[in-house]
């Protein structure tokens, strides 16, 4: 059978992965944020996939659910705390939210 | 085929993390269902679990410490148990803090004790973690509650601000714990703690760049969690817009569920490693440690001055870390309490002077208060001497065994650099003692008075740091 090698998911991962970041760093609306930091862990997700399957071993599986549940988790909380900024200030702008400052 | 044993005697061993969130879902389920009920009630059966969860913690000195439990998952032994302690303590602390701090802000709080109460389990996962998925989960379970309980003045916009802040910033860093341990995942095949130390040991010469990679990127992933410099931004804008409750609560718990973590993973696993790595560790401790105190300096918010203090004392926490050696664990535990009764006593002491709304929370609204308030001031007093390290405060002999373990390992230029930042430290811990009681307020600031949950929580402070200070050895001893 003809198999993908394990590194083209790797890079892929990592290319996914640094494209989170990017738009973590870049971005200004906290959804898009937010969906940036998504990317991020679906990254690390397919890491731990390739990984799992290359080492045929399970552990990499189960901890790609932990994943699932606890990225799920923070996006309802994530959301629930964007919406109750919009109620307050009408914007999701990062830079409009800025009254703490040093 | 996968087989999984899982006996009665692996979940004693998770005992107390059981009780809390029993009484956690308990109190959620209640306040659903009774709405009306009054919240000091949930409070107090909040406290109650956290009580009955200390008593089971002592049951686990009893059970056959030092193994692995659910298949290597789970670790027990000295450290795990005093770590649940500290923790439970903290919760126990900062929700009678709460109840006071409800009253004054007249904020409904239903969900704060289920949230404190998840909060701590994540931090007690944290502390017994053999698995970094374990880790990971301890980890979530205490940021997740932590995000909701940073925004908790639901109509305040620095309350939110912070919560916003909280939340992205925390799941970046999330992000990058993770990918670091998919690398060390990927490079040793397993997530158990003992076999990556054991890989880790023996190859300590030749790993790949995956394999530092990863221990880099879980460095930055824990260096979020305990505000090290250059991951500490965050830091100042949560801890002045959380209530002060939850920054107390953020500041002394996910601190030291952070270094739990860090003396998980860097002293006990990746231990040769980590010795590698010391160079890299020896050169945060300096910079957190200095920009710490030195932005503390000009701070007149004293949320924010705490905030940059925090950021201090991770640094000095982190000299015990590099050290590395045998007295490490000691010496940082008993620092985290000490850490613990210092802090929570000065925000106690902030959250009354602050009044409605956190209105007076600059370091100029404490002036006349040894006056006013003779009692506050004095813990106050007590709190910042602590914090500076003047003897025969536990402050003293908390710095005085991190110094002492990187003097062994032979850091002697760590310990300098940690005396000179004490000395800096000295200057914005006295500006407010001096405010309390060589100058007189301008204006009459109206005071919340004193409730009974937060004399408790003042005397209790107040007699950790002397005991801490006077009988430094029992306690050690009785540690690690």
């Amino acid at each position: 059978m003809l198999s993908i090698p394990v590194h083209y998911f790797l890079i892929l991962g990592a290319i996914l992965f640094g494209l989170g970041v990017v738009g973590v760093i870049t971005r200004r609306n906290a959804i898009v944020i937010f969906m940036s930091i998504e990317l991020m862990l679906n990254a690390v997700n397919l890491t731990f996939l390739a990984f799992s399957n290359y080492l045929n071993n399970v552990e990499g599986h189960i901890f790609v659910f932990m994943i699932m549940v606890v990225a799920a988790a923070e996006v309802a909380v994530g959301l629930a705390i964007i919406v109750a900024i919009f109620r307050l200030r009408e914007t999701v702008h990062v830079d409009d939210i800025r009254l703490l400052k040093w | 085929m996968v087989t999984i044993n899982i006996g009665s005697s692996d979940f004693a061993a998770i005992l107390p993390i059981l009780v809390v969130c029993a009484f956690g879902i308990y109190l959620m389920v209640q306040g659903v269902l009774a709405p009306r009920i009054h919240k000091l009630t949930l409070a107090y059966i909040g406290l109650a679990g956290i009580m009955i969860a200390m008593v089971s913690n002592f049951y686990l000195l009893g059970i056959e410490t030092d193994r692995a439990y659910f298949e290597g998952m789970v670790f027990v032994d000295k450290l795990t148990v005093t770590l649940n302690f500290i923790f439970l303590l903290t919760a126990a602390l900062c929700l009678l803090l709460m109840t006071s701090y409800s009253e004054q802000e007249e904020i409904e709080f239903i969900e704060f004790t289920p949230l404190i109460l998840f909060a701590t389990a994540g931090m007690m996962l944290m502390g017994c973690a053999e698995s970094l998925m374990i880790i990971f989960l301890g980890l979530e379970t205490m940021s997740i509650a932590l995000y909701v309980m940073a925004g908790f003045r639901r109509f305040n916009r620095f309350s939110l601000e912070a919560a916003l802040k909280y939340l992205l910033l925390g799941a970046f860093a999330t992000g990058f714990l993770l990918y670091g341990m998919a690398l060390i995942y990927g490079t040793v095949g397993t997530t158990n703690l003992t076999q990556i130390s054991a890989y880790y040991s023996e190859n300590a010469l030749n790993l790949n760049v995956m394999a530092l990679f990863g221990v880099a990127l879980l460095v930055i992933g824990f260096g979020f969690k305990v505000a090290l410099v250059p991951f500490h931004m965050w830091t100042p804008d949560v801890y002045q817009g959380a209530p002060i409750p939850v920054t107390a609560y953020m500041a002394v718990g996910a601190k030291a569920a952070g270094f739990a973590a860090v003396l998980r993973v860097l002293v006990l696993a990746t231990g040769q490693a980590a010795f590698e790595w010391s160079q890299l560790l020896w050169l945060l401790a300096v910079i957190t440690m200095t920009v710490g105190n030195i932005i503390a300096l000009v701070q007149s918010d004293i949320k924010r001055m705490l905030a940059y203090s925090s950021i201090a004392h991770a640094g000095y926490i982190m000299i015990g870390i590099v050290a590395g050696n045998e007295t490490t664990v000691s010496a940082v535990l008993f620092y985290l309490v000490v850490y613990m009764f210092m802090n929570i006593g000065a925000f106690a002491v902030a959250g009354i002077v602050s009044g409605k709304n956190e209105q007076h929370v600059d370091i100029k609204h404490f002036a006349g208060l040894g006056k006013s308030q003779p009692m506050l001031a004095l813990v106050m007093t007590v709190c910042m001497f602590s914090l500076a390290g003047f003897p025969p405060t536990g402050g003293f002999m908390g710095k005085l065994y991190l110094f002492k373990a990187a003097m062994e390992s032979g850091y002697t230029w760590l310990v300098i650099f940690g005396a000179l930042n004490t000395l800096i430290s000295v200057y914005y811990y006295i500006r407010v003692v001096v405010a309390m009681y060589f100058q007189d307020s301008k204006e009459s600031v109206k005071m919340a008075a004193v409730l009974p949950g937060v004399g408790l929580v003042l005397l209790v402070t107040l007699l950790g740091i002397f005991y801490l200070g006077i009988f430094p050895g029992t306690t050690l001893s009785l540690l690690y």
